[in-house]
């Protein structure tokens, strides 16, 4: 095969891994507009929260130490000891439940009946906010994400591929990890709101949320675990992108990339979620592939969002979204 | 109300008075964002080393020193609001840490008369005094660093690199679009191939760019990045296995923050610097008596000794330098604006004056005169040990290539006096 053919192969799949990326951040905006119609502006800084949060109880860094020493005249910033991973995972996620139930106590249960634009201002005050209170509680200083996922060439596909074409394919570790992840989360989301009690509770608020709350639903309940399953969402691309990029205040930025994939997947629909974040992934890689050299490169952030643009002309909804039928 | 009525008398009597003496260094800082974590160490290093003149000196010449903080959070609106906010506060000099902020500045401190400082960064052609009065970038620019990675990699091969291929991995912004130009004239002198790399802000999905590193095989790449983008180049580096002693970012990309997300990976990795690094000076013995031990450090003082912190001490140092030249030049310790520009045309940095500030070979040695605002135009390459998390500095001072670079600084100051209507000077 022509060195170029196998590039521009080489190329296509690593677009698909970056998809997934893309997707693991969209999940969290899906999950939350599925079932409440808030466009949550704060989901991208929920993955810096959350990522924060984990790479700080697993140092054994004191929260709010810089305040405590500016009040009280202390030198303490850790505990002194460290605390494994998985445990470290689980902390943060309780981290997160409690998130959920302020953000449904404090700001949501005043705001029913709200028009959306309202809602989604209230989540741009909880972007805001949860930045600051990421800052001060765990510091600004670029953290290394160590939780054990490995990084970097996949000697396997390269040394096969090698093998068949002479020339090797890089796949990163961390992106195949992040496909599995991806793949097991899409999965256990889907046997959740099909098979489970609350899932099913979950879907009908989607559908009405007055019929739903007619039915004995409560709607309270089912905030607080729409937004702790976001809240679980964002911690796992916290996770992944904090592993690629080191967790600091860029992470909050990732929420950039989800936006094109949104608008071409649809804002209702997990599997479109990450079919849109395919396209996108495949799209802007073989777009700077292809057309990139010509143009002086650097293409991807403004493609993805012309890719988007594209389709929503076609298909407003998004691909998977609800049709918007509106009856007079 | 006769409590009201004295309040208001002895307010207005202290608004009448003569104002007190201080010679006022604001510090456009960013400590929030997505840069805060760049942001900070030189904020406080900034702040520390005017606390120590203040409480070892009594400040410089007599008159103590404030350091007014605005947050621009490396946002260019801000940074002219906070021009604008402390302008009225009898400022000496800016230093406002983006270029993007100072492309905005540099007609406004023109026109107001304020010394604008742009240490390493900004726009370079501001190194020629006889267009850019107000404007000071010294001790060395991007073009100065382009010209340096390239004379460290002639040196570190033979002195040729004909036939070699070297990429330049560059934020797509006029910052890091900054060294292509030089880059260009030095493959034609140099007989190299120049691979140009874009990556779109902020710099979070490399991979098309690293691809291409892997498909392309250069023997050395260079950085022009800034921030996040500084940690996913050298993680994405490490992912492809390309050998990091061949791979060299510019001053700004050559931060504790910038390599220690990669862990391991990040091993080997070069950067210049133009200041010397570490805590291994007297200085610091005067900052942990007068400053840190006293509880007066900036921010949550712990950023001392990090590559950044040392260069906001070392912005800083110029700064009280320049401020104590003016005040001999003017014979006065109140000085002003237009005085302190003066001092920073007249500033003379040696090595003597270094080791006396406690400073020994902490930057380079370097005059200021009315033609050169832009220094020597030397830097170092360090290393980045992932063992012992700590940067090594491997050479002495390396100068850059003036018949390259004073001919472009000449053409770029020229078009900028055409199009702003500058007259030169020092004629």
């Amino acid at each position: 095969m022509p060195d170029q053919l196998l590039f521009a192969i080489e190329v296509t799949l690593n677009g698909l891994m970056a998809g997934v990326m893309y997707a693991l951040v969209a999940l969290g905006f899906v999950l939350i507009f599925k079932a409440s119609g808030i466009f949550n502006y704060a989901q991208g800084v929920m993955a810096l929260f959350a990522a924060l949060t984990l790479v700080g109880i697993q140092q054994g860094q004191v929260p709010f130490a810089h305040l405590i020493n500016a009040t009280f005249g202390t030198e303490i910033h850790y505990f002194g000891w460290t605390v494994p991973s998985l445990l470290a995972i689980a902390l943060t996620v309780v981290v997160m439940v409690g998130l959920a139930i302020a953000v449904e106590k404090l700001v949501l249960k005043h705001l029913v009946n709200q028009e959306p634009i309202i809602l989604f201002m209230a989540t741009i005050g909880l972007a805001y906010f949860l930045e600051g209170l990421g800052d001060i509680m765990w510091g600004a200083d670029i953290k290394r994400m160590d939780v054990g996922l490995p990084q970097g060439l996949n000697t396997v596909i390269d040394d096969t591929t090698f093998g068949w074409f002479g020339y090797g394919f890089f796949i990163d570790n961390l992106d195949l990890i992040a496909t599995a992840i991806a793949a097991g989360l899409v999965l256990a989301l889907m046997i959740f709101s099909q098979y489970s009690r609350e899932g099913r509770a979950l879907r009908a608020v989607a559908d009405d949320h007055q019929a739903a709350l007619s039915v004995g639903i409560s709607l309270q309940f089912i905030w607080i675990l729409v937004w702790s399953i976001a809240g679980f969402v964002a911690l796992v691309a916290g996770i992944m992108w904090g592993t690629k990029l080191g967790v600091q205040f860029s992470l909050s930025l990732i929420a950039l990339k989800a936006l094109p994939v949104l608008m071409l997947g649809g804002f209702t629909s997990i599997p479109g979620a990450i079919v849109g974040g395919l396209i996108i992934g495949v799209g802007e890689k073989l777009f700077e592939f292809l057309v990139g050299p010509l143009v002086g490169g650097a293409t991807e952030n403004w493609f993805a969002y012309v890719l988007a643009l594209i389709f929503l002309v076609f298909r407003p909804q998004g691909l998977f979204g609800e049709k918007i039928i509106e009856r007079v | 109300m006769k409590l009201k009525l004295t309040a208001l008398a002895l307010s207005a009597l202290m608004a009448a008075g003569p104002a007190m003496a201080e010679l006022v260094f604001p510090s456009l800082s960013y400590r929030t964002g997505p840069y805060g974590a760049n942001g900070i160490p030189f904020a406080d290093g900034y702040a520390d080393y005017f606390t120590l003149l203040n409480e070892r000196d009594g400040g410089i010449g007599g008159v103590m020193t404030r350091v007014p903080e605005c947050e621009t959070a490396y946002n260019t609106e801000k940074g002219v609001e906070c021009y604008e906010a402390t302008k009225g506060d009898n400022p000496l000099i800016y230093q406002p840490l983006s270029t993007g902020i100072t492309y905005q500045l540099i007609p406004k401190v023109s026109a107001d008369g304020f010394p604008l400082h742009t240490m390493g960064y900004g726009r370079t052609s501001a190194a020629n005094g006889k267009i850019f009065e107000w404007v000071f970038n010294y001790p060395a620019n991007y073009w100065d660093g382009a010209s340096i990675a390239i004379n460290y990699l002639l040196d570190e091969n033979g002195g040729s690199l004909e036939g070699k291929k070297i990429a330049l991995v560059y934020h797509n912004s006029a910052y890091g679009k900054e060294p292509i130009r030089t880059l260009q004239e030095l493959a034609a002198k140099h007989g190299y191939e120049l691979l140009e790399i874009p990556v779109d802000h902020p710099g979070q999905e490399q991979k098309s760019q690293w691809l291409q590193i892997r498909q392309q095989r250069p023997d050395f790449v260079l950085m022009w990045g800034w921030g996040v983008m500084n940690q996913v180049a050298i993680q994405e580096a490490a992912n492809i296995r390309f050998p990091m002693e061949n791979f060299i970012g510019v001053w700004w990309s050559g931060s504790e923050n910038d390599v220690i997300p990669a862990g391991a990976g990040a091993d080997g990795y070069k950067s210049l610097n133009m200041h010397n690094i570490g805590t291994d000076f007297p200085l610091y013995d005067d900052l942990k008596t007068h400053v840190y031990d006293a509880g007066m450090a900036a921010g949550a003082g712990d950023q001392m000794g990090t590559v950044l912190y040392n260069r906001g001490i070392y912005a800083a140092m110029l700064a009280a330098e320049a401020a104590k030249t003016a005040q001999e030049i003017h014979g006065t310790a109140q000085i002003n604006a237009a005085q302190m520009r003066d001092g920073m045309e007249a500033l003379e940095i040696t090595e003597e004056k270094m080791a006396a500030l406690g400073m020994p070979n902490f930057g380079p040695a370097f005059s200021v005169t009315c033609e050169n605002h832009g220094g020597s135009g030397r830097a170092k390459i360090q290393q980045w040990d992932a063992d012992t998390q700590t940067w090594t500095i491997l050479t002495d001072w390396i100068d850059s290539d003036r018949s390259v670079i004073d001919p472009l600084i000449a053409a770029d100051s020229a078009a900028y006096a055409a199009e702003a209507g500058v007259e030169e000077r020092c004629n």
